[in-house]
């Protein structure tokens, strides 16, 4: 029996066993981000925006990746990767019809059925995009069911900015208020210079019925917070994405662990008010 | 129509402010305008005034012979820009550039320096409230330079 077999035998039955992919397409975001289109041979894989899957390359390793692909489309998987280590390094070698195994979706989704009836803020910072846009696919698909939506994205430099064609055309629509900003001007760029917290008070949403899902580096999320809640957000309505070692996705191997939660199982996905108490502790 | 007073009244930078100070201010306020890639101010002049920027964007800039201008920060709608108006030797210690084409109320700082001299207690307010973009500021700044989003770990 082959090992394809074996594989394709076990889906949906056990969350160990990875799921095989092609690899369909790959293309640059920028100098070190690439984007990868998967595909199963047969079905879909169904997720929510906010999950992520691990995905295995073979005699290599394997790595947790956010999804920053359209939740509507569940036949195409896109995985948008920093190239880090050996796993994100041989990962952007691939080409198409190679095999990936994928294990997942996991973790917890982003509040976007929650949000409903009110304003969104999402707030993303260099690679924290790619976690996110599957939020803005689904909030612009169910585009009357929200109030004010803001995309605020912070990133190092212009050249860094991820999914560039898309931000064009999304700040071209009028029912969406698109901010970005880079730390460092370069070549010929106009846009905003400065950290992407200064982008907040720019933008107007009412504290009392917006969710704000914030995603990037953990120290621009504490930036964030501070200033969402000095704008008057509840903490209740602050939602993080958190990034730690995760491993087996399922909560049982321990790599995640983040205070008395699980990163993979109970996260990534995290209202501040649940974790805020852990999110200055140095020794986590 | 709004006017100077208007805006000046609902601006957060003066929210708070007795009205006798705040009629004081308007008497030293005057709508500006500024085409895109119009310099506001350049490093080493007299600084005389400061701005509230109503419209557009305006670059704070530090020009180098080998890499040309280089932008620190912009500064947009409702921001207010400088603050060495306040403190001696009352030069600009950058140059200031309209990105796109900027409106903004430009208040007279050498007038309302003699004032706060006068008035110890207009003198507090305003530097209560240029103490808090100071803060702001400086926070914002210390987090550009943590360069958060630069590669700094080996992983996956």
């Amino acid at each position: 029996m082959s090992t394809a077999f074996m594989m394709r035998e076990a889906d949906d039955r056990d969350p160990m066993v990875p799921r095989l992919f092609k690899v369909r397409r790959k293309w640059r975001e920028a100098r070190d981000i690439f984007t990868i289109e998967l595909s199963p041979d047969e079905g879909t894989h169904p997720f929510s925006a906010g999950q992520f899957n691990m995905l295995y390359l073979f005699g290599t390793g394997e790595v947790p990746i956010s999804i920053s692909g359209d939740p509507a489309r569940p036949e195409v998987l896109l995985h948008t990767i920093r190239t880090l280590g050996a796993v994100t390094r041989a990962l952007q070698r691939l080409k198409t019809d190679d095999l990936v195994g994928v294990r997942g979706p996991f973790g917890n989704p982003w509040p976007v059925d929650e949000a409903e009836g009110g304003d969104v803020v999402l707030v993303a910072g260099g690679l924290g995009l790619a976690p996110l846009r599957p939020v803005l696919y689904t909030l612009l698909a169910r585009r009357r069911s929200y109030g004010r939506i803001a995309l605020l994205y912070g990133a190092r430099k212009p050249e860094d900015l991820l999914f560039k064609r898309e931000l064009e055309r999304w700040r071209g629509r009028f029912d969406l208020d698109v901010e970005i900003t880079v730390d460092i001007a370069t070549g010929d760029w106009l846009g905003n210079v400065g950290v992407v917290t200064k982008l907040i008070p720019g933008v107007p949403f009412d504290p009392l019925s917006s969710v704000a899902m914030v995603c990037g580096p953990e120290v621009m999320m504490r930036f964030t917070v501070k200033e969402l809640l000095r704008h008057g957000l509840a903490e209740e309505r602050i939602f993080l994405s958190m990034e730690r070692n995760m491993k087996c996705g399922l909560g049982l191997c321990g790599h995640c662990q983040f205070g008395p939660l699980f990163v993979c199982r109970d996260g990534p996905v995290f209202q501040y008010s649940r974790i805020k108490e852990l999110f200055r502790v140095r020794e986590i | 129509m709004r006017t100077l007073e208007d805006i000046l009244l609902r601006h957060p930078f003066l929210k708070g402010l007795d009205q006798k100070y705040l009629k004081l201010i308007v008497g030293c306020a005057s709508n500006v305008r500024f085409r895109a890639g119009e310099f506001i101010f350049r490093e080493g002049e007299e600084a005389n005034h400061f701005y509230i920027i109503r419209h557009g964007k305006v670059a704070l800039e530090a020009f180098s012979p080998e890499r040309g201008a280089i932008t620190i920060q912009t500064i947009g709608e409702g921001e207010i820009l400088g603050w060495s108006w306040l403190f001696p030797p009352y030069h600009w210690p950058f140059d200031a550039r309209a990105v796109e084409l900027t409106r903004a109320i430009a208040l007279d700082g050498k007038c309302l320096r003699n004032k706060c001299e006068q008035d110890h207690d207009l003198g507090y307010e305003l530097m209560k409230r240029f103490a808090y973009i100071m803060d702001q500021r400086l926070q914002a700044t210390r987090l550009q330079l943590l360069d958060v989003y630069g590669v700094h770990d080996e992983r996956g």
